[in-house]
């Protein structure tokens, strides 16, 4: 006998332009089922989810809800199929009370206050405006208003992430029960504890794709991180050691961080960061990696803690002292750092004019050499250099870093430079920073593709809810070790991991 | 009573403002009475309406230049309209002209929205075109208004039972304006058109995942500030007895009094009380400038200056909630 | 070994006349203004002479150089409504401080009033980052209050106007008009600032993409002053050609060329958005102008229509060039 599910998903994908966002993802969650959704950065799971509910059109696939054929081009619609989200971040409309904002969305109130109740909030006033609500109960709030609607499928995308204990194990909690009245859960979460104490399957995302569904039982936690890894695991460990040109023994320390706290999301984080090495930082989505190098950089300032520039305290107030201090900071996001419209040549001069001191005339020919060099040093393809639109991603990322180049910066900070460009550029680039690193040049390196971390890193800093988790050699972060201490998982399971990594590169 | 202060803490404080403006008026010129608050009102009323119009697209998270250019094409239309007709047929140009008004301020919306181009570069280019049709309607000041029509906004309302000397305190006009902004106002308020006009401004994200209709409540916003522009329109109309092409200075009065208001320049937090209390305050600045015997365009500078304070204060403030 | 994501695929003749527009603007751009010249040669036989060609570009110059401050201002994303101000203001003085000063003096004095637009423009938008079109809104309320009080201080005085400003403003040497001798080396300079010089770079940048000047370590607010008083000033130079091309000093002298000067630089091809653009363009978007008003003239087209369609072609324009780097 089989069920028929509540909600399957089959061939679902999305393409932006030319780049594939979801190939072919599949989700099927039977009645009174809770399901996990798992995957690694990038994977495709928030893609999956935005069009589960309606918040951007699928390119191609097909979506039933018990059986019916949907069209969700809408929330609204996806609410009217009887799939309710509760997003990562609030959804309450900021500057509106709670009794409007159940209003806007229709939502009993009845039932929403009993709901909150049983979450443990007792005393919520429905006067208050949403934005004076901590974001822990808006989340909890969020929760409640997706339940009062009595939703056929929940889909809570990291639901505990920020909530204190207490509130967690309440919602996990509730969850359970929600199960148990025939209706269906879809979890997102980073925390295996969690998906082991809660979900029934798990269904396991890469590159876009579907790869596995799995039963959730004892140990197969190394499953999923070998789903979620694929073949990668194998590639990962023959990936040549980069400590081995290292140079020199006595590093001296270029950058010394203690302590530092960034808002809510970086919470205490210190390291050294030493010349001549690359130190790759590895962390899931927001765990407090983005406050890091934006406090690095200048351009957030810390609300606790030191940062220490070749011994010195300072505290910067603008990016311009970080620069003046030698620290550049390459942003993942390439449309940040670009001014898309302007030439390579402008693109990359751009630092030469900014102090007031060298607003007059350009000269060409100093300016020339020194973008020539870069240029030439990063091999950048300039046949379309009136635009820096017009290039491909690698080269509009090589761009980005050839301006610290051209400027002489003694730190680089890279936040993941790698991003959506292609494999030939991602060799080039790995190899300019080992180089860099020879010259006694010291960068900071954080990757979402964790392979990069045995290509071009000295020692990988793992951060998992705004701390340091761990600091691991070279030698021994391969890919399972750096999943396994990214999700906040102890270091001493390693050599279990290293079997389960083992036979599954054969058994798939 | 702590939740009102601290929700209404800025309208209550502006009410202070207004009442010791007042004070301070009575005392500058001890023979202020009823008839300088008439006529107080009437001045006010165009301006009143500027900002009611400015204060929706605002809400809504957007900016409209054209208010005044709104006001100048509804009021010369109105104007020419009625110049020569019977007394009856206002009756057909006052809805008219409200209608026009509603449709011309939903094309800007719709613009906005189709476009895709920024709100404050849309209204501009529509604050271009109507001030053209403006003239084009009328080339130079012109035209009339019905009788009934200029009565309206003029003496007082006699309510049997209460004597003169508080009646004499309710002009006609003050009526007038409370009635027209409380017949759209409230309804919307109350309505979840109106909780979605808050939802946009507040963030269209949030407000998309609520199932709120983006685009739509958009345009809807910029039509009702459409509507209030041709409410302004009338007002000039009614009061000059004429209508007159070139804009009249209500843009940045109602940008300033939307911002003195405590209405965010951002989007989602306010309402019309504020900005309208906030009008009545700029207007009692400059009667009390005036009444100092201060050189009228010495209080031209006075009030521009107000105003470009209050903005960069309220840019400021903006500023500031975004970064933190 | 990369490749470049556009230029490896075949484009089509749609995607390619609009890279050439964005790479070229100036080609169509002056095609438009032989059309709109042999249109107005059509309609009116033998108005294109050497005489109606030196008023033209006499009526253009001004305009021009009005319309060089807002493309500045424009690389950056902003507006600046308060140029006409700025140059009125510059205009009147001029005209009656002359009566009792040296024209040197008088000129130098005339000047102080735009300088101070420009600064608190430039603070207003660059420190409390108010936005530029209303902040420029209000000085120029402000600007047009004061030269009211200004104006009752000097009724009696009468006015005059320099001879060196009426000889700039209005004469001819050689079929050229004298005001080229002004025109000539400011958009010299305008072009060189914004080509060869880093504030120029800071201000395609910023427009551009004001995150990345931050990166990059640009202080914005520096930026945005130098170029508001620049802007601030050009417009009160522009206000001393004018008073002495029109000769009437009146509190709203400039005040019909400001948005005209939008108009010419939307048309020259800057975008409003910022980032894109430069004075070239504009020039010729000055002329365009300038004999699109003669053609409405020659029409009979009454002043509300010119507004209309000052008003439509920036919404057209602005929302092509939207599409068109949509596309891409």
């Amino acid at each position: 006998m089989t069920i028929s599910p509540l909600l399957d998903a089959t061939g679902v994908a999305k393409n932006y332009g030319a780049v594939a966002a979801l190939r072919n993802a599949a989700l099927s969650v039977l009645p009174g089922e809770v399901h996990a959704l798992m995957g690694a950065n990038g994977a495709g799971k928030s893609t999956l989810v935005k069009i589960l509910t309606g918040a951007i059109p699928a390119s191609a696939g097909r979506i039933e809800v018990r059986g019916r054929a949907h069209r969700v081009r809408s929330p609204a619609d996806a609410r009217r199929a009887g799939l309710v989200p509760v997003y990562q971040e609030p959804s309450l409309i900021p500057d509106l009370d709670i009794l409007s904002n159940l209003r806007l969305t229709r939502t009993p109130v009845e039932p929403f206050q009993e709901w909150v109740r049983e979450l443990g909030v007792p005393d919520l006033d429905l006067r208050e405006t949403a934005r004076d609500v901590p974001l822990a109960i808006q989340r909890v709030l969020d929760l409640a208003r997706a339940l009062a609607v009595e939703p056929d499928i929940l889909l809570l995308d990291e639901m505990t992430a920020a909530l204190p204990a207490n509130l967690a194990e309440r919602v996990l909690d509730v969850v359970r029960r929600q199960s148990r009245s025939g209706r269906s859960v879809i979890f997102i979460s980073h925390r295996f504890v969690e998906i082991a104490a809660l979900c029934d399957r798990a269904t396991v995302l890469r590159d876009g794709e579907t790869v596995g569904v799995v039963d959730i039982e004892a140990g197969v936690e190394e499953r999923i991180v070998e789903l979620m890894l694929g073949a990668k695991v194998e590639k990962a460990r023959r990936a040549p050691s980069a400590a081995e040109d290292g140079g020199a023994p006595s590093r001296s320390t270029r950058i010394a961080v203690r302590n530092l706290a960034v808002g809510t999301k970086l919470r205490d984080v210190s390291f050294d960061l030493k010349n001549g090495e690359v130190a790759g930082v590895v962390a899931l989505e927001g765990q407090g990696q983005d406050e890091l190098f934006a406090a690095l950089a200048g351009s957030v300032r810390p609300s606790a803690g030191t940062i220490e520039v070749d011994g010195e305290a300072v505290r910067f107030a603008h990016p311009v002292e970080a620069i003046e201090a030698g620290i550049a900071y390459v942003p993942g996001d390439r449309s940040e750092a670009l001014a898309m419209k302007q030439s390579v040549r402008e693109n990359i001069a751009l630092p030469f004019s900014a102090a007031f001191r060298n607003w007059g005339p350009i000269s060409r020919r100093t300016e020339g050499v020194k973008v020539q060099s870069a240029i030439e040093r990063l091999q950048i393809d300039t046949r379309a250099q009136r635009e820096v639109q017009r290039l491909s991603g690698g080269n509009q990322q090589k761009v980005t870093i050839a301006r610290w180049i051209a400027a002489d910066a003694r730190t680089i900070l890279c936040f993941d430079p790698t991003r959506g460009i292609d494999v030939g550029t991602k060799q080039e680039i790995y190899r300019l920073l080992r180089q860099l690193a020879q010259q006694g040049k010291s960068i900071l390196y954080y990757t979402s593709e964790l392979e990069e971390v045995g290509l071009v890193c000295d020692r990988a800093i793992v951060i998992f809810g705004g701390k340091v988790v761990d600091i691991l050699p070279v030698e021994i972060a391969d890919e399972p070790a750096l999943t396994r201490a990214a999700y906040g998982l102890p270091r001493d399971a390693k050599a279990g991991v290293h079997a389960g990594a083992q036979t599954g590169a054969i058994a798939p | 009573m702590s939740r009102f202060l601290r929700n209404n803490g800025w309208v209550t404080g502006l009410f202070a403002l207004l009442i010791l403006l007042f004070i301070a008026t009575k005392i500058i010129q001890p023979s202020y009475g009823q008839g300088d608050f008439t006529s107080l009102v009437r001045a006010v009323l165009p301006y009143a309406f500027a900002v009611a119009a400015q204060t929706v697209v605002v809400i809504a998270g957007g900016i409209d230049l054209s208010v005044a250019a709104m006001m100048a094409l509804t009021s010369v239309t109105a104007a020419s309209m009625m110049a020569g007709a019977s007394e009856e047929y206002a009756l057909f140009v006052v809805p008219f002209v409200l209608a026009m008004g509603l449709v011309l301020g939903a094309i800007n919306g719709i613009l906005i929205v189709v476009s895709r181009v920024p709100d404050i570069v849309v209204t501009l280019a529509t604050l271009f075109i109507l001030q053209g049709a403006a003239l084009l309607v009328l080339d130079a000041p012109g035209g009339g208004a019905a009788e009934w029509l200029r009565g309206l906004i003029l003496g007082t309302l006699p309510i049997p039972g209460l004597p003169e000397s508080i009646t004499g305190w309710i002009p006609n006009a003050l009526v007038l304006l409370v009635v027209a902004l409380c017949t759209v106002w409230i309804p919307l308020r109350r309505s979840r058109l109106g909780l979605s006009i808050y939802a946009i401004g507040s963030s269209d994200l949030a407000a998309f995942r609520s199932g709120v209709p983006v685009a739509r409540t958009k345009i809807i916003a910029y039509a009702l500030a459409g509507l209030f522009g041709a409410m302004g329109g009338l007002s000039l109309t009614m009061s000059t007895g004429i209508g007159a092409p070139i804009p009249g200075p209500y843009l940045l009065a109602s940008v300033a009094a939307v911002v003195l208001g405590g209405v965010a320049l951002g989007g989602g937090r306010g309402g019309l009380l504020g900005p309208i209390v906030a009008v009545f305050v700029l207007r009692l600045v400059r009667t009390d400038l005036t009444l100092l015997a201060i050189d009228p365009n010495v209080t031209a500078i006075v009030e521009g200056s107000i105003m470009v304070a209050v903005v960069m204060f309220g840019a400021y403030i903006t500023m500031r909630s975004r970064s933190s | 070994m990369s490749i470049s994501t556009v230029s490896g695929q075949p484009a089509s003749p749609g995607r390619r006349i609009r890279r050439f527009m964005s790479d070229y603007p100036l080609v169509p751009l002056i095609v438009l203004l032989l059309l709109l010249v042999l249109v107005l040669q059509t309609l009116s036989p033998g108005i294109v002479n050497p005489r109606w060609l030196g008023n033209t570009v006499k009526f253009a110059i001004p305009l021009a150089l009005l319309a060089g401050c807002q493309t500045m201002v424009m690389l950056t994303g902003g507006i600046d409504l308060s140029v006409g101000t700025a140059a009125t203001m510059a205009g009147f003085i001029v005209a009656t401080q002359s009566v009792d000063n040296p024209h040197g003096v008088a000129m130098a004095i005339a000047l102080i009033p735009a300088l101070v637009i420009g600064f608190v423009n430039g603070i207003g938008v660059g420190v409390f980052r108010v936005h530029p079109l209303i902040m420029t809104l209000g000085t120029s309320l402000i600007g047009v209050g004061c030269l009211q009080v200004y104006q009752r201080t000097v009724i009696s005085s009468g006015t005059k106007y320099p001879d060196f400003l009426v000889w700039l403003g209005t004469g001819v040497t050689w079929g050229f008009p004298n005001a080229l001798v002004l025109f000539i080396p400011v958009a010299a300079l305008l072009i060189f600032i914004q080509r060869r010089t880093g504030f120029g770079r800071l201000l395609y940048a910023l427009g551009d993409n004001e995150r990345a000047t931050r990166l990059a370590g640009v202080k914005y607010w520096q930026v945005i002053l130098a170029l508001y008083m620049l802007c601030s000033l050009l417009a009160g130079v522009v206000g001393l050609l004018y008073v002495g091309l029109i000769k009437a000093a009146s509190l709203s002298l400039a005040e019909p060329l400001v948005l005209p000067s939008v108009a010419a630089a939307v048309i020259g091809g800057t975008s409003i958005f910022g980032g894109r653009g430069g004075y070239t363009g504009t020039i010729v978007g000055a002329l365009i102008l300038t004999v699109l008003t003669t053609l409405l003239t020659i029409l009979q087209m009454p002043e509300g229509a010119r507004r209309i369609l000052f008003g439509a072609i920036v919404l057209l324009v602005t929302a092509a060039y939207l599409r068109i780097i949509e596309d891409r």
